[in-house]
């Protein structure tokens, strides 16, 4: 089993009357079974209200399946003693950076979560420095976070996921209200703590060009998963993916129009280099 | 109906220890009818550049005209002023309060002073021109998803009946549809209105594909402002300053590197295919053997 595993996952939205009856229900995520091994980038993509969001909370424990179960690093999360556990084992980031800074200096506000957990002083200082380490913002320690631009924050974030040691972190769009420097700092600061510190990362976006380094990728689509592969999979699929509302990276798309009109390419080309060492050979 | 911003300064704190020159002498014209797309990074100055074209903000020198009269003089009528600028903030879903729909984009319109039939009468023009669906007019605003909640913030400028329509960032967490279909329809008020566009955005695809004019704010001065294809060619000060060039202007500038004779100023994709065939046909390459060629 892998470090986050769903069967049958399947989730309802309920909306109340005033009475606190039932008016109307949802089901935002149905039949889903992932399988996310440990140590792997994986990317989810889809459309605004496919599920990813949704699903993404379930991996944290944030929601709680209305059907089907969800493992993370083996806990069912629907067990309610190991939900503690399963938070700190499966971090999330979200959207906004300034829904989720609290600290007024940023050693604080990386400090926060290993403070909750009951970690002794001299620790949490010790993960405070590691962590803002692994995010390239040791510089920034002793800085106002409403000073810093916004992938300096979502990085702060991320370093304060680092410490309480997550083997899992799950980040729900963390670009989309950044500029390019922005997008470019925090997916080089994740891709690094997959690789080196082998965090398994889960990265949900709109953006096509943070996909093409995934080992995996699944596609939402009114809640179900409805293709998965590998980037260079997925990605051949140009007028499926715009089906669902998505996009493929500006040198797939390129790539795809010049095979249109003759030119003797493969299918699937995620890079600018790809592409240019084909058509300059 | 033209902007015209004469040797504009603003400064955030003047005075004290937090003094921050946001914006530095600053000298822009915007003329009726342009495309026109502003790129920065985040706190090069650029929100605060466009809260000046509607006198949402003071300069702390300098003049701002509009139609060549100055927006800051006494008698001057700046609410007028803002029904003929209109301004869409960065997440306008937020600013959402009405219990339905219509009822929301008929706010701007009645405080201008038309009636309720008058200004449903302009909410729904508006409604439509943003591709809103008349069936979900009575539903309330926060039932809607991100795309329809950001067409109505739009629809709710645009029933003022503006003659410049700025927009900071309307596409910012939209899926790559939602994207297109904004931008789509942002592009036909422009052209079938011909309403003057300013759009602020953090996707140079985006501007590269939409706008004829682009002007880059960094550290509160305007280093830039031409075509796309002028202002994408200095790609390497545009990265110093936190910004970059669609992924198109690399590749083409990597295929001319190593060889292939292609137009390092395209940057739109249909561009780039139209010049890489070109280069192709005229290398005599051999991936194009057998195949069709338009």
């Amino acid at each position: 089993m892998g470090i986050i595993k769903t069967a049958k996952l399947g989730f309802d939205y309920f909306k109340y009357d005033e009475d606190g009856n039932v008016q109307e229900m949802q089901r935002a995520v149905d039949d889903v079974n992932i399988d996310i091994r440990e140590g792997e980038f994986v990317a989810v993509l889809g459309h605004n209200g496919s599920g990813k969001s949704t699903l993404a909370k379930h991996m944290n424990a944030l929601l709680l399946p209305t059907e089907g179960t969800v493992w993370i690093d083996g806990m069912d999360t629907l067990k309610e003693p190991e939900l503690w556990e399963i938070r700190r084992r499966a971090g999330m980031v979200f959207q906004n950076p300034d829904n989720q800074i609290i600290g007024s200096i940023v050693e604080e506000d990386v400090g926060f979560g290993p403070e909750n957990m009951g970690i002794p002083t001299e620790d949490i200082w010790k993960r405070v420095e590691e962590s803002l380490q692994k995010t390239g913002m040791s510089a920034y320690r002793a800085h106002s976070p409403n000073k810093l631009s916004g992938g300096q924050k979502q990085r702060v974030a991320i370093a304060g996921v680092m410490a309480m040691r997550p083997k899992c972190i799950v980040l729900d769009e963390p670009t989309a209200m950044l500029d390019p420097n922005g997008r470019r700092e925090v997916l080089e600061a994740v891709r690094q703590l997959n690789k080196q510190e082998k965090v398994t990362v889960v990265l949900i976006t709109h953006y096509m060009e943070e996909v093409i380094h995934a080992d995996h990728v699944y596609v939402m689509d009114e809640g179900h998963v409805v293709l998965e592969g590998t980037p260079r999979e997925i990605f051949s699929q140009v007028e499926t993916l715009k089906k669902y509302r998505l996009d493929v990276p500006q040198v797939t798309l390129l790539a795809y129009e010049l095979k249109k009109s003759g030119v003797d390419l493969p299918d699937g080309i995620l890079t600018t280099e790809e592409l240019v060492n084909i058509l300059c050979q | 109906m033209s902007i015209e911003l004469k040797n504009v300064t603003y400064t955030y704190s003047p005075g004290t220890a937090y003094e921050i020159h946001a914006l530095k002498d600053i000298n822009l014209t915007i003329p009726d009818g342009q495309f026109i797309g502003i790129i920065g990074h985040t706190g090069s100055g650029k929100s605060t550049l466009i809260q000046h074209f509607n006198a949402l903000i003071r300069p702390t020198s300098g003049k701002v005209l509009y139609n060549g009269e100055d927006v800051w003089e006494e008698h001057y009528n700046r609410k007028n002023l803002r029904s003929h600028v209109g301004l869409v903030f960065q997440y306008p879903e937020h600013q959402l309060f009405e219990s339905d729909v219509l009822s929301d984009v008929c706010f701007g319109p009645m405080n201008q002073g038309l009636s309720r039939e008058e200004a449903e009468e302009e909410a729904r023009k508006a409604l439509f021109q943003v591709g809103f669906r008349e069936k979900n007019f009575k539903k309330s605003p926060f039932e809607l998803s991100g795309g329809q909640k950001k067409r109505v913030a739009i629809a709710g400028v645009l029933a003022m009946n503006p003659e410049i329509l700025i927009l900071d960032e309307p596409t910012a967490g939209l899926d790559p549809k939602g994207r297109d279909d904004i931008l789509d329809q942002i592009a036909e008020l422009h052209s079938v209105r011909g309403i003057t566009i300013v759009l602020v955005s953090h996707s140079m695809e985006d501007v590269a594909k939409y706008v004829e004019r682009l002007i880059v704010v960094n550290k509160g001065e305007l280093p830039f402002d031409g075509r796309p294809r002028e202002v994408f060619s200095h790609y390497k000060e545009l990265e110093k300053m936190g910004l970059a060039a669609p992924q198109i202007t690399y590749i083409m500038h990597d295929l001319r590197e190593k060889g292939l004779q292609v137009d390092p100023g395209a940057t739109t994709v249909p561009e780039a295919r139209e010049d890489i065939l070109r280069a192709l046909r005229e290398a005599g390459s051999p991936l194009l053997k057998g195949g069709r060629t338009k």
